[in-house]
């Protein structure tokens, strides 16, 4: 339960981390929170032989909106969003996702770009992003790129953050005045993973639903945005029985993966149950 | 094998100059380096939250940082709590409340009660056992935890009207 030994190197600023990580290619690992990655240390399952802190670059601390997205910088942590960072629906968006990851302390550590580049199926982050279309900022000694949150997530702690890479930002749209969110997470206690989330965005304006955003997480080897069902939603009154019908036809579409702790078949009912409560949410 | 390094961990307001490698976590350089084993240590994955400690008035796993990463912070444990003789009043809240059985999970669940309620005094019942959710007690002393910290906050917010966010 000790991690085994790795050099240390704590970099003061962006390009001196990117640098870093590209010095030590294979051997060399970003940390900023640490909340996955030290436990992972902890149970040999992750063992860098060179650990680039982050926390020392204090350019990469940031977060505001610009130009329609919420820039987040790689050392904003989970905490920053305990209370609506932005005003209108994305900020209380994120206040209410927040509260579902992992538990107090470990939120005043975490990362939200930490949990992207970790790429746990069952974050909330991840979900968050998918379902939203964030851009990440992927920066390399040769510049930077923007990747699509579609083409981001490759699978179980997989992405499209190469071994030179730094996940440097993410940005998420800022939602207008008419977007109104819901989010539903089941997991078994108070901070556990989920074993199945939704998360829902609705634009509603005069009664009908003109844009939706809907996504389940925790289902498969990455999140998923269920972009059929949002098509379905377009144009039709929020109701009851619209939502449940949608939890039924999520059921339907995903094939969820099955493990320890859920069988498929429970994840399916889960994804029907998710999805209705999100949608409910977002529509009340 | 990587080479120990100096690192100074300011702990309860005073310096401590210790010889680590980079690998030894916080938990372990303030018991084993610094002698303060006030701090437990459960799990070792982040998950029981025994080995709870303030960083930079934060509460924290320090089973989940580095003594390194903790060099300029200003570290806070269970040592650091009572006024010389005299109990922090979440220590005596705990005892009086019933607050403890065996004892193991204390210091982690005083610093975690410490910081929220430092940060925020007026935390809502509900909040606040969201957070105390953070940590596990396996003598399942749960209720009594909950009374205890409830009466702490009571007595922190007559004492200090207007605590800081």
């Amino acid at each position: 339960m000790k991690p085994a030994p790795f050099e240390y190197v704590r970099p003061s600023s962006r390009a001196e981390a990117v640098a870093a990580l590209a010095t030590h290619g294979d051997d060399g690992k970003a940390i900023a929170g640490g909340q996955s990655l030290v436990a992972a240390m902890n149970f040999r399952l992750a063992r860098p032989a060179v650990l680039v802190d982050l926390n020392g670059a204090t350019d990469l601390d940031y977060l505001r909106p610009e130009g329609g997205k919420l820039r987040i910088g790689a050392l904003t942590r989970h905490a920053a969003f305990h209370r609506p960072v932005v005003e209108g629906p994305l900020g209380v968006l994120l206040a209410r996702v927040v509260r579902n990851i992992a538990h107090y302390p470990i939120r005043q550590r975490g990362t939200f770009t930490g949990s992207l580049a970790h790429a746990d199926p069952a974050s909330e982050w991840c979900l968050v992003s998918r379902t939203l279309g964030a851009e990440m900022v992927i920066a390399n000694t040769g510049g930077e790129r923007v990747c699509a949150a579609a083409d981001f997530f490759r699978g179980t702690f997989t992405t499209a953050v190469g071994t030179e890479d730094l996940l440097a930002e993410a940005r998420l749209p800022l939602l207008g005045p008419n977007w109104r969110s819901g989010f539903f997470e089941f997991s078994r206690r108070a901070g556990d993973f989920a074993l199945a989330m939704s998360l829902a965005a609705l634009e509603i304006e005069g009664g009908v639903i003109r844009a939706a955003r809907l996504g389940v997480g925790g289902v498969a080897d990455r999140p998923l945005r269920l972009e059929a069902l949002e098509a379905q939603l377009v144009g039709q009154a929020p109701s009851a029985a619209l939502f449940a019908g949608m939890g039924e036809a999520a059921r339907d579409l995903i094939t969820p993966t099955e493990d320890i702790h859920a069988s498929a078949d429970y994840r399916r009912d889960l994804i029907r149950t998710v999805v209705n409560r999100a949608l409910t949410q977002a529509a009340s | 094998m990587a080479d120990k390094r100096a690192v100074t961990l300011n702990v309860n307001g005073k310096d401590y100059r210790i010889t680590v490698e980079p690998r030894r976590t916080l938990a372990d350089a303030l018991r084993d380096d610094c002698g303060l084993t006030g701090t437990h240590i459960g799990c070792e994955h982040g998950v029981c939250g025994a080995c709870t400690v303030l960083v930079d008035n934060r509460p924290v796993r320090s089973c989940l940082m580095f003594a390194v990463q903790a060099e300029g912070r200003n570290v806070r444990t269970v040592e650091g709590l009572a006024n010389g003789e005299e109990l922090h009043p979440l220590q005596k809240a705990f005892w009086e409340k019933h607050g403890l059985q065996c004892g193991f999970c204390t210091p982690g669940f005083l610093m975690l009660a410490t910081g929220i309620l430092e940060a925020e005094p007026d935390i809502s019942d509900e909040d606040l056992r969201d957070v105390l959710s953070s940590n596990l007690c396996r003598c399942t002393g749960y209720q009594n935890i909950i009374k205890a910290v409830r009466a702490a906050a009571s007595e922190m917010r007559a004492c200090q009207p207007s605590a800081s966010l």
